[in-house]
């Protein structure tokens, strides 16, 4: 992980000396936002803790943050990652890439320096400009709105440049449309207006096309590369995959942006239409899982009937987050986005427990997941490794990250169940109604858990960095 | 498999297209639905059109819609609460003029903005989950006349009550989880009650349901939950 840093050089192509550059970042952000959920886990329990200092709205603040900025470095290193081998031509203004690279680490820096000594400005244009633009997700001032274009608009140069230049495979053809989506979909955050319900509406363009649906493109075409990668899948059939994925994923998810639509001042029509093509969302989700388990059996039965004998893969810990991600994603994303996608259900949930139970396991199942995957193929590459071979620490550091994950959301889940049932069904919301359901042995036990598995995620977090900077110096020598 | 003549299910250019065009068809219902669902949302500067009920598609008042009385009843057509829009009720003591109004909700969600309300409150029920939903807070009862909120501050009217709170919020702890001191000054505080009222107006198609009917027999005894 860290060879360009011990040795100052680094062996392979540019295009992936930038790619493990991004990854780099991310690990350190991944760390950041878990420490800070820590933080505000132990603000549910004790109130008092960090009062006025670092307070619930900055520890969250920073934990969302770094979860949307790591996976945006993790995706970019794993677009740079791909670039080459996809296009077989080295990158198109690597060093351009690389300045950009400098400058979102350096700005990301001060905005995450901003929220934790500056916290809030007064109610001001100048605040949104330069401090907190206290939006939820897209927090960060617009200043730094600005400089993040400018850095993806280099990103993607690189990109389509490097695509028009090498061979155009199916799979950089749908990456390159589905990052001028992505990036083109910020623009929708980065503007004020006194409406809250417009506010909200243009928010949601932002947040949900982004992690329902053109994130969820991303992994696919990740994951379509990591088999071929990895496991020596066809292209031909992988490809084709991804095409109806991509198909199911785009039909279900873009009109799916109805089930945001349901309470916020928008009309009622989004019932029907978010009812119907959210409750289609987990569709795809369950093909994609189907999809890598058959290929992956159907590559292993190939070799055996071959007279080979081992496993295909050449990457074990890569594999096993790409399986997790595949059945993280139909689990969090899937399951627990359809618990709660239908009206008639999230006039009780909106705005419960329930929301962060989802949103935990299914950023997890979907993305983080995949994106670490991808960081192990970074850490083979590097080191030159034939076959990486899972080590105690991969698999304590994947057992323990997922229990803690799906622990969290379980006892998220069962708060947010009693929140719905209490504060809402029951008392009918309110300031009394709140925090009556705030008080009760249910939900307080559920934060002590969620808490305790917070706990045991980070302890899964310190075992993955330690193997990510481990693990190929250590193969490095076992294959020599 | 690219060789396409053995069935259009293995054909890729078959999927390829059909993934194109089926994005292509939701991307445009979402554009247009879009347009549909701005004209309802944008702000409705002739309250008297909500007051009377008329225009069923203006379901976001305008800023002067402070100056009203604002309520959240059932109504028995749509199977859900609605906002309504009664008397003319002064707002700190005034009426205020368009421009006035507008200002002041230009404060106040700027402030709303600036002060990260968002992570820890829900606002429309989006947000953070660690204090209470404000999308109907102006209409809690325990910020009305004879509620706790309100009673604690020592004001008389749910205004002057809240904008008391949110400038000292520490002074008057209600929970052991408290609001912290955001250095909200007395403007601010004004601009911010304009945008919570303003919000209590907007229609949710019914959310949240049942606001804090009973509360009142909570407060009469508990609930049964424990």
């Amino acid at each position: 992980m860290l060879t360009s840093i011990k040795t100052n050089k680094f062996e392979g192509s540019k295009t992936k000396e930038l790619a493990m550059m991004y990854f780099r970042v991310a690990i350190i952000l991944f760390g950041a936002q878990l420490l800070f959920g820590l933080v505000a886990a132990i603000q549910f329990l004790v109130p008092g803790f960090l009062f006025e200092l670092l307070d619930f709205s900055v520890a969250r603040t920073v934990h969302i943050n770094a979860l949307v900025v790591w996976m945006l470095y993790a995706m970019i290193g794993s677009v740079y990652f791909m670039l080459d081998d996809e296009t077989e031509v080295e990158g198109v203004g690597i060093g351009l890439g690389k300045l950009a690279f400098w400058i979102l680490t350096a700005a990301v820096t001060v905005v995450v320096l901003v929220y934790i000594l500056v916290q809030v400005g007064a109610g001001t244009e100048a605040s949104i400009w330069f401090i907190n633009e206290g939006r939820e997700y897209i927090e960060a001032p617009r200043w730094a709105d600005i400089g993040i274009v400018v850095v993806v608009l280099v990103f993607y140069w690189n990109v389509f440049a490097t695509y028009l230049k090498g061979k155009q495979t199916g799979i950089m053809t749908v990456m390159v449309a589905d990052l001028l989506a992505l990036a083109g979909l910020y623009m929708a955050g980065m503007f004020f207006t006194d409406n809250i319900s417009m506010d909200q509406f243009w928010w949601w363009w932002v947040i949900h096309l982004w992690v329902e649906a053109t994130w969820e493109v991303f992994v696919g075409t990740l994951a379509a590369f990591a088999l071929i990668k990895i496991i020596g899948a066809k292209r031909e059939i992988v490809e084709m995959w991804l095409w109806i994925e991509v198909l199911m994923l785009f039909g279900s998810g873009i009109l799916g942006m109805g089930h945001h639509y349901f309470w916020i001042g928008t009309p009622e029509y989004w019932w029907e239409i978010g009812a119907l093509f959210s409750a289609l969302e987990p569709v795809p989700l369950v093909a994609m899982f189907v999809h890598v388990l058959y290929d992956w059996g159907k590559e292993q039965g190939i070799a055996k009937a071959a007279g080979k004998t081992g496993s295909v893969m050449n990457n074990g810990p890569a594999m096993a987050w790409i399986v997790t991600n595949a059945f993280g994603n139909f689990l969090g994303a899937g399951i627990w986005g359809f618990f709660h996608t239908l009206p008639q259900v999230n006039i009780y949930t909106h705005g419960t427990q329930f929301t962060a139970a989802h949103g935990h396991l299914a950023f997890f199942g979907a993305y983080a997941t995949i994106l670490i995957g991808m960081m192990y193929m970074g850490v083979q590459y590097a080191y030159g490794i034939e076959r990486l071979r899972a080590t105690f620490k991969s698999k304590m550091g994947i057992f323990l990250i997922t229990f803690g994950v799906l622990g969290m959301g379980i006892a998220l889940t069962i708060a947010g169940y009693e929140q719905v049932l209490v504060e809402r069904a029951e008392l009918g919301g309110g300031w009394n109604a709140f925090f009556a359901a705030q008080e009760l042995p249910w939900y307080i036990q559920s934060m002590m858990w969620r808490a305790i598995m917070g706990v045991v995620t980070f302890v899964g977090f310190i075992y993955l960095v330690w193997d990510l900077l481990t693990i190929g110096a250590q193969a490095k020598k076992a294959q020599a | 498999m690219a060789n396409e003549n053995v069935s259009v299910w293995t054909s890729i250019p078959f999927w390829r297209r059909s993934a194109a065009w089926v994005t292509g068809f939701a991307t445009i219902l979402l554009i247009w639905l879009s347009f549909d669902t701005l004209g309802q949302i944008s702000m409705n500067e002739d309250i008297k059109m909500n007051i009377d009920g008329k225009e069923v598609n203006k379901r976001v008042p305008g800023p002067t819609v402070i100056n009203y009385k604002i309520g959240y009843a059932m109504s028995k057509e749509r199977g859900h609460e609605v906002p309504t829009i009664g008397e003319k009720q002064p707002f700190f003591g005034k009426e205020w003029s368009q421009k006035e109004a507008a200002d002041l909700l230009h404060l106040g969600k700027l402030t709303s903005q600036a002060k990260n309300c968002m992570n820890c409150h829900t606002l429309l029920g989006n947000g953070a989950y660690f204090a209470p939903d404000l999308t109907k807070a102006w209409l809690d009862p325990a910020w009305q006349n004879g509620g706790p909120l309100q009673g604690m501050t020592g004001k008389n009217t749910v205004e002057e009550a809240m904008a008391e709170f949110l400038q000292h919020p520490s002074q008057y702890p209600t929970h052991a989880r408290m609001m912290p001191d955001l250095g909200i000054t007395a403007d601010e505080a004004k601009g911010l009650v304009a945008f919570l009222k303003h919000m209590s107006s907007i229609d949710t198609n019914g959310f949240p349901r049942n606001f804090s009917k009973t509360v009142e027999q909570f407060k009469a005894g508990g609930t049964n939950a424990h």
